[in-house]
């Protein structure tokens, strides 16, 4: 585990760019009409972004199966608790009894 | 402060060495990273159910926010990353110039970001934006004005809380550059540099999500 | 074998390294905060005891003579409050798992010594703020802080006791998150994985939750207090916003909660029948495993709490179900101990009397948690007592019982002192009549329809409240008891040794009270956990020290 691989700074500098670039595209699109998929590329995107942050500048992509299996174990905790939430949320409407909230 | 050792200085006596040592900090950071994720998780559940059910208040709510400031904060934030990472980097080439150079550079990014977030904070307050007695919201729109409300309360929340945790990463900043200007850091040890590294790009990373969520993805609607 | 070693009496240990006030206070010796957080928690538990006594006495009767309907309120609420926050949670891990968890896996300290410091510090400081807010007027939100009430109507300082809970939850989070870095980083050479003892097993997937829940107790706390300071409105349903988002996201730390105070004493009792039935545990891998399990499945069903509260009949089928399913890894536990006790060749020994007391009670407790778990009896008994008894008996019949159990145990080793056994043995039998009088009946009123908070009830309620009452003075006294001869134990008890008990595990390698670093050499490991058949077998004894 010492003897990591580390990225090196052309590498950073390159992720930096992809980021700025990812950004101004992001910015770019919200301006155009795509109806629900605004939502869908604007997401995408700051994945791609995040994903970027994390591989490279967190350095998670040269680090310990153990710290991935952390980082995707949050993530999988993140989706129990929004939808489990949702679970509620989305079948309060199918009930018949009157939802004071709706 | 002997310089001369400070490999075995700051192996800590319950450690065999300082791989496991570092291999410690960086695990429990990791660890203390996930509970940030669900900490920002409970924000983001919330914003996600009621714009699910106040779509419409939603749109005119994001409407109202200065994309072009949400876009030069991101790019600032982005650049703070990567001051950071060269800090970093520079530690672990045990350059202490360098290193003190791009932790000042990175610090002044961070106060930039929280600078043009005090701008917008202000205008929403000048806009009576901000929930509370003072909330005002005119608009055409088939919808409660108190959704959004909610909008701006979810929206001060998380960036409220975004900007709390600049204003901490604010402080190890600077503890770290009075660290490295006493020569605490050396090849051998620089592990709080990239413990700190690591915190300041998870707030990247939720300003990441907050930028869309807030500002673009419903800019387009009409409400 | 309690052989007495002169040997240990004159040795420095982590007791008599130093004696002054500053070397307890800034002490980085996990043992010593273990210690620290213990003093700490009996403290809490007198005083949430004292909310308790209070209870019961206005419940003597059925008229409301006592106190009055909002008094009432409030010692209900404190009573929780303190109980849980500042009690139960640290209780077993910050405790005993504090203690033992370095020496079990044979390392000198935890692997964030300051931090583990720190966090008894924020624990104080989050305990001080709750404190305040019972000194100035107290709380009556119910320990559950339900909006809209504790948002926009309660009167009393709901914002300093929920900024109490906000932090004593980030010493909860450090702890948790110190014991799992621990236990990846720091175990001895050869201590593998499936060498484990099963405590650490237990604190392991504690800390888990604890590392991922509290967070978001503590986010929503941060809306509730944003909600009443400048009336945000995400929880209040006259501006839209919905309470149920309150309970959701609290009830998904609060119901996990249950097992940071279940799990570590599930690893005390896993190590206490091992040791007096002198056997390894009937499927090592299934409890380990169970303990995983229990962790993640806890957060699948936290809208158990919600079916009355207008959640949708889908989700709270969804919920219902999932529910059922956490009764499996918790009776896999059940079964492999008493599994381990049958054919065993048992002590009875006072750990081992309240381990029993301990299954008894877990499977009433977890039985009627089965009940609740169906959408249809929770209906019925939502609110009632048949709901305070159920989880009394989970959070007082099994974790409190377990805690004490833990604390005989592991008295000897704490302290080098053994304990008076008839003394433990007699208090062992109070704390079980008494819990069982106590809340036994509650079960039943419950069921008759007597709803939980308020302070009078129908006069056909009183006999069974009379006998709660009752067994909670006999509660009390079982209570009271081991904190008499513990500290008796101190200065009259007879010498421990490092091993009263010829107990397998690390911890019982080193001396009682162990050194600073507890261990002369760091031990490396070459047998398997449990390896009761080579320490008991007389051609091939295994090395134990003392
Ligand atoms: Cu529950």
């Amino acid at each position: 585990m010492s003897a990591h691989a580390h990225p090196t700074v052309k590498t950073f500098f390159a992720v930096w760019i992809t980021l700025l670039i990812l950004t101004a595209v992001t910015v770019g699109v919200a301006t155009l009409d795509l109806g629900p998929f605004n939502a869908v590329v604007a997401l995408a995107i700051a994945t791609t972004k995040a994903l970027l942050v994390l591989l490279f500048f967190m350095e998670l992509r040269y680090s310990s199966a153990m710290t991935k299996m952390v980082v995707v174990a949050a993530l999988f905790f993140l989706c129990l608790l929004v939808g489990l939430t949702l679970s509620d949320y989305m079948t309060r409407g199918w009930s018949s009894y009157v939802n004071p909230f709706r | 402060m002997p310089d001369s050792t400070p490999a075995v200085h700051n192996l800590k006596h319950h450690f065999a060495d300082l791989e496991q040592q570092k291999d410690s900090s960086t695990f429990a950071m990791w660890l203390f990273l996930v509970t940030e994720i669900m900490f920002f998780g409970g924000l983001f559940a919330a914003y996600l159910i009621y714009r699910l059910y106040y779509f419409n208040a939603w749109v005119a709510g994001s409407q109202t926010m200065e994309i072009k400031l949400g876009a030069i904060n991101t790019a600032v934030l982005i650049c703070s990353s990567l001051t950071m990472v060269l800090a970093v980097h520079s530690a672990k080439l045990g350059n202490r110039k360098l290193t003190s150079l791009f932790l000042i550079l990175t610090l002044v990014l961070g106060f930039t970001f929280l600078g043009v977030k005090a701008v917008e904070y202000h205008g929403h307050w000048e806009h009576h934006e901000v929930p509370g007695a003072n909330f005002h919201f005119e608009h055409e729109g088939n919808f409660d004005p108190n959704q959004v409300q909610i909008f701006f309360s979810l929206y001060f929340a998380m960036t409220g809380m975004h900007a709390f945790h600049m204003i901490i990463g604010g402080g190890l900043l600077l503890w770290l550059l009075i660290s490295n200007l006493r020569g605490r850091f050396s090849t051998e040890y620089n592990t709080p540099v990239e413990m700190v590294g690591l915190y300041w790009h998870f707030v990247d990373l939720v300003w990441i999500y907050l930028f869309p969520l807030l500002y673009l993805i419903s800019h387009h609607h009409n409400g | 074998m309690e052989t007495t070693n002169l040997s240990t009496e004159k040795k420095t240990n982590y007791l008599n390294a130093d004696y002054s006030i500053k070397s307890w206070l800034l002490t980085t010796d996990h043992k010593r905060i273990g210690l620290l957080y213990l003093a700490s928690i009996t403290v809490f538990f007198l005083l949430g005891g004292i909310f308790a006594m209070l209870i019961r006495l206005e419940l003597l009767t059925p008229a409301g003579d006592l106190v009055l309907a909002d008094t009432y309120n409030k010692l209900f609420t404190m009573h929780g409050v303190v109980m849980i926050f500042l009690f139960l949670i640290p209780s077993v891990p910050a405790v005993l798992g504090n203690f033992l968890v370095p020496l079990m896996i044979g390392a000198k300290d935890l692997a964030m010594p300051k931090l583990n410091l720190a966090s008894w510090y924020i624990f104080i400081v989050g305990a001080g703020f709750i404190l305040y807010a019972i000194l100035t007027g107290g709380l009556d939100t119910g320990w559950t802080f339900y909006t809209p009430y504790a948002t926009t109507y309660s009167n009393t300082n709901v914002v300093s006791a929920a900024l109490g809970v906000f932090i004593t939850g980030f010493s909860s989070i450090f702890t948790g998150l110190n014991i799992i870095v621990t236990v990846h980083k720091m175990r001895a050479p050869g201590l593998t994985w499936r060498r484990l003892p099963l405590f650490i097993w237990a604190h392991y997937a504690a800390s888990v939750i604890m590392v991922l829940g509290t967070p978001v107790l503590a986010i929503t706390i941060v809306l509730v207090a944003l909600e009443r300071l400048f009336h945000f409105g995400i929880f209040d349903a006259r501006l839209g916003g919905d309470p149920l988002l309150f309970q959701h996201l609290f009830w998904f730390y609060s119901h996990p909660a249950v097992y940071i105070m279940v799990l570590p004493g599930m690893g005390i009792i896993s190590e206490i029948i091992a040791c007096f039935a002198r056997k390894r545990p009937f499927g090592y891998d299934f409890v380990a495993m169970s303990s995983i399990a229990i962790a993640v499945l806890g957060f699948l069903v936290w809208a158990h709490h919600m079916y009355v509260a207008g959640i949708s009949t889908y989700a709270a089928m969804i919920f219902s179900l999932l529910t059922f399913f956490v009764a499996i890894p918790s009776a896999v536990k059940v079964f492999n101990w008493t599994a381990t006790l049958y054919k065993g060749s048992i002590t009875f020994a006072s750990p081992l009397l309240y381990v029993f007391a301990y299954i008894g009670l877990f499977m009433v407790g977890g039985l009627t948690g089965v009940f609740l778990a169906a959408v249809g009896i929770d209906l019925h008994v939502t609110d009632t007592y048949f709901v305070v008894a159920h989880f009394h008996y989970v959070m007082v019949g099994a974790s409190v019982t377990a805690f004490l159990a833990g604390m005989h145990f592991w008295w000897p080793k704490i302290t080098g002192k053994m304990y008076p056994e008839f003394a433990a043995k007699i208090s062992g039998l109070l704390v079980f009549c008494g819990f069982n009088l106590t809340f036994f009946p509650q079960f039943l009123l419950g069921y008759l329809g007597m709803p939980r908070r308020y302070h009078a009830y129908p006069p056909e309620f009183q006999v069974l409240n009379v006998l709660s009452t009752a067994g909670a003075s006999i509660l009390a006294i079982g209570f009271l008891l081991p904190m008499l001869y513990f500290a008796w134990s101190l200065r009259y008890g007879k010498d421990a040794g490092p091993n009263p008990f010829n107990a397998a595990g690390l911890e019982w390698q080193t001396a009682s009270p162990p050194p600073t670093y507890n261990f002369e050499e760091t031990p490396v490991v070459t047998w398997e956990a449990y390896n009761y058949d080579e320490i008991d077998s007389p051609q091939k004894g295994v090395e134990v020290a003392g």
